[in-house]
This record gives C-alpha cells, structure tokens and sequence, in this order.
C-alpha cells in the first residue's frame, strides 16, 4: 500500500503534478466559491473559453501565454457586460456567444497570425498536468497566493458585496472594483489552470469542490476552508488513479471531485438526499406515533 | 433635509419617472405609493446612483446625497437577496459596519455592541448563529431591519419591507420606524399596502411615473389622485 502511494513519487513530473492538482485544488474552490455564490458558473466557463482568444496574440508579440490568456479572459467579460447593460439580452446567451466568439477567434488566429500556429489547440483544450514544469508550479504558487492574500485582505467586503450587491452599491462601496476583482481572479485562475486540465475541464474543477462544500457548510469562509481540502484531495487521488488506471489525468481529477459531490449531494447532514428522507421518514413515524397515543 | 429636484429616468428610450420634484425632512416617516412599474423602486434607485440615465439632483443636508451614502441605510426588495447564500444572521447584520470598519480591519467592539443590540431589538439574536435561509421570511426581514439599525444612517430607505412578513415583524417594524424618527431620522417606505397600516405615515407620495400628490393621507388619496394613479379609486380600501 504505502509502496503504491510512494513509488510515482519517485518521478519528477509526477510530484510536480501531485504539486500542481493541490495548489489548484485550493485555488479553485476559493475562487469557485464565489462563482457559486454569485451564480457566476457560467461565466467561469466563458472566460475559460474566451482566453483561446489571447494565446495566438500573445505569440505574435512575443508575451507570455499567460498575459494573453488574462487579458482575453478580462476583456471578455468587459463585451459581456457591454452588451448585456446595453441591450435587453438575458445574460445566458450572451455568455454563449461570447463564448463561441472568443473562441472562434482564437482558432482563426491561430491559423492566420505569424509563428502562432505553434500553439497546440489539443493540449489547450484538454490539458497536460503531467507536462507541468517547474515554471508553471511557480505561476500558479504565485497566483495562489495573490488571490488567498486578496480574499484574505477584502473578505468582509466581498461578503457584502456578493451577498447583496445593490446593498453595498447603495451603502456607498465601490462594487465595480471589487466585480473587477472578481473576474480577474477568476480569469487568473484559469490561466493558471490552463495548462493541467485544459478548457473543457476547467469549469468542473472550479465549481465542484465549492459545490461539495455548500452541501456541507453554512458560512462563506467554511465553504472555502473545506473545498480546498475537497479540491486538493481530488488533485492527488485524481492523479494516482490516472497513474495506475493509465487514464486521462484532467479526467480523473474531475471524476473524483464529481464521486465527493455525489456523496455530499446523498448524504450530508443537512441537504442530503438520501439523509433527508430518511429524517422525513422517522418524523412521520413519530408524528404516526403521537397521534396513535391517547 | 432630503431634496429630489426635477429628477427623471429614461430606460432604453421610455421614460420611468419625469420630473419628480419633492423634499422630505428630519422624523419624517414617509410611504410611497403607486401601482406596479409606477417607478418607486427607480425614484430610490436614481435617488442613491444605483441607475444611470438619471437627470436631476438629490441633496441631502445641501450635499449631493450619493456622495453621503455612508448617512443612508437601504433594504432592498426581498427579490433582490438569495436566501440559499450561505451567510449566517450574525454576519448578515455585521455588514452594517463594514464601510465604518474600514479595509483590512477587523470590526471594532463598539461594532460588535451595536450589531448585538440591532439583532436584540428585532428579536434576532438568539438566532444569530443560524444560516439566513433556515429563517421565515419575517425573520429574514428583521435581520434585515436590524442590518440598517445598526448602521446608525440619518437616512433610512425601505423597498417593499412588507412583503411576505408576518403581522409580528409588521409590528415589530412599525414600533421600530416610530423610535427612529424619535431620533429625528427620515425615512423612506415604498409599500403596496394601502391599508390601515397608512395611518402609520406622516406623508404619502403618490407616483405613476410622475409625482401624483405629496402630502397627508387625506390630502393624497383622494379620488382623483387615486384614479390617476391606478387608473380606479377602487384599490383604495381603508380611509
């Protein structure tokens, strides 16, 4: 058992990923966590999308992958809500075709922009956490820690904020810096992403361990606290059952931060499924009980 | 102390509110009133900046009132919140102080003390531990009502407060808003009741767009006005 657990340790690209699916999973859940309070899900997969757009650019002037990928994600998220205040759109379909867009341009470019058809679409879309380099570890280190120190620093306001937004609007606070703040957050932490499990995925990692938690907890901060742990424990299983089962990394992570929500979603104390009908059960047989008595 | 002069919104090309000119002074419990899409929530909105396409001032103590917002406590339409946000009761009333406490700091014992007493007051704090959605809606509004005491605002602003409480946290509220005007404070209520609970008011305003009337009860909901702004004096249930 403990040579299974120890052995993949023995290759350097397999404790980089281990690494990498723990610092993700506590990145995710804490910027995921806002996504699901805000319901802002939706948008986390369009800004996953969207940052394609910036990729083929960023080659072209010769920047970081990573600087192109932000800005797309941020600027994405500037056409969404330019169109959604301006029109009488509902906010889904306009994430839709921002989406597409974004996404449709990226791949144009790609193919029209000099040097930028170096960029390997596959492994964008699908990610390889099992390619993680030691400069990707440090990145995401970085971005982690930035967003855990701005969480930190703005908790009490983003609470408000996120909670009741006209309230804090109106109780006088900047709310456009902190939605800002949000969508920069949650683009960085795509970029962060985007290498280890690829666009397609990504939206499961940020929302699922969150979503576990919400099931489990009933403050902000708690929800936070334990799906980073549900995020980093998905990290490491997910990446020895891909070990072992020789399966998609990206895949298996997800899978099993999906297997913890199932399990959450039928038995949590509180919100459980299975938990609640059984309570509903006994309190029928009580109530059955007292009126049967005399 | 609050002057609205010549406000009007327009909304994509229609306009939601034309030239509402009004002022409202210290202990002054007012309720708005007018049908539905009559523009109430839009007057409020446009009085703090929470709209844009906002022509027209709204001064408060000779200030433009939205560079006072720190002076204003607002509870917004129960549609507004999600009641599933896992926040518990206690926290809910402490954003109250979180502009007062500042950024990067922790609320100060003063804080503390006056959310304890908001919450006491509403008959909340025992629950101050639960989550917002274990809460009935009466409950929810109280937590609520105790959020904008504990903010200690001049300026208190209400949209809908009424809307699916029980009689208690009516009660509760109106015993509430007669100890704040006590303490010369203004407040706004927009309400769809057009009950006896209007004696509770010391002036009306009458909206459908524009401003209808301003004034008593008994100047405001006369026939007439009633008809331009319901189109019938029939809603009109108590005199």
């Amino acid at each position: 058992m403990l040579n299974g657990l120890l052995d993949p340790l023995g290759f350097e690209f397999m404790r980089n990923a281990l690494a990498m699916g723990v610092l993700l999973g506590i990145l995710c859940a804490v910027v995921g966590s806002y996504m699901i309070v805000q319901q802002m899900s939706m948008m986390g997969d369009m800004i996953s999308h969207s940052v394609l757009a910036g990729l083929p650019v960023a080659v072209f002037l010769g920047l970081p992958l990573s600087i192109g990928a932000l800005v797309a994600g941020v600027i994405s998220t500037i056409v969404l809500s330019g169109i959604e205040s301006q029109s009488r759109l509902k906010i889904d379909s306009v994430m839709a075709l921002v989406l597409a867009s974004f996404l449709a341009i990226g791949t144009t470019l790609v193919t029209v922009l000099p040097g930028a058809n170096r960029i390997d679409v596959m492994h964008v879309l699908f990610g390889n956490i099992l390619g993680v380099t030691r400069s990707d570890l440090i990145l995401t280190f970085g971005i982690t820690i930035l967003i855990l120190i701005a969480v930190w620093l703005f908790y009490k306001e983003l609470l408000f904020y996120t909670f009741d937004p006209i309230g804090a609007q109106a109780g006088g606070m900047p709310v456009r810096w902190y939605y800002l703040g949000i969508v920069t957050a949650i683009s960085l932490t795509v970029v962060a992403n985007l290498q280890t499990v690829g666009v397609l995925l990504m939206i499961a990692m940020l929302v699922a361990p969150g979503m576990t938690a919400y099931l489990l907890v009933k403050e902000l901060h708690q929800m936070m606290v334990m799906g980073a742990g549900l995020g980093a424990l998905s990290g490491i299983v997910g990446m020895y059952l891909s070990y072992y089962l020789d399966i998609p990394s990206g895949s298996a992570i997800v899978l099993v931060a999906f297997g913890l929500f199932l399990l959450a979603f039928l038995f949590s104390p509180s919100q459980g499924l299975l938990t609640q009908s059984e309570m509903k059960r006994q309190l029928a047989d009580r109530l059955r009980g007292l009126t049967r008595s005399p | 102390m609050l002057q609205v002069q010549n406000l009007s919104v327009s909304y994509r090309g229609t306009c939601a509110l034309q030239d509402v000119n009004c002022s409202f002074g210290a202990g002054e419990l007012v309720g708005i009133f007018g049908p539905n899409g009559a523009g109430k929530s839009t007057m409020i909105k446009a009085m703090l900046g929470l709209i844009q396409s906002v022509n027209g001032t709204t001064l408060f103590l000779g200030k433009p009132l939205t560079q006072q917002l720190a002076q204003v406590a607002y509870v917004p339409q129960r549609s507004q919140i999600d009641w599933d946000y896992p926040v518990t009761v206690w926290n809910v009333a402490m954003m109250a102080r979180t502009i007062q406490t500042g950024l990067f700091r922790q609320p100060s014992r003063q804080s503390r003390e006056l959310v304890k007493a908001a919450l006491e007051r509403v008959g909340m704090y025992e629950l101050r531990d639960r989550s917002i959605g274990e809460l009935s809606g009466g409950q929810q509004q109280r937590v609520f009502l105790a959020r904008a005491l504990a903010k200690q605002a001049d300026l208190l602003i209400f949209d809908e407060p009424f809307v699916g409480v029980d009689r208690k946290t009516e009660d509760i509220m109106f015993e509430i808003f007669a100890e704040l005007k006590s303490q010369a404070k203004t407040l706004l209520v927009i309400s769809h009741d057009l009950s006896e609970t209007l004696s509770h008011y010391d002036r009306i305003v009458l909206l459908n767009k524009r401003l209808i009337a301003i004034g008593s009860r008994h100047e405001v909901m006369t026939d007439d006005n009633l008809k331009a702004a319901y189109g019938s004096p029939m809603h009109f249930v108590a005199a």
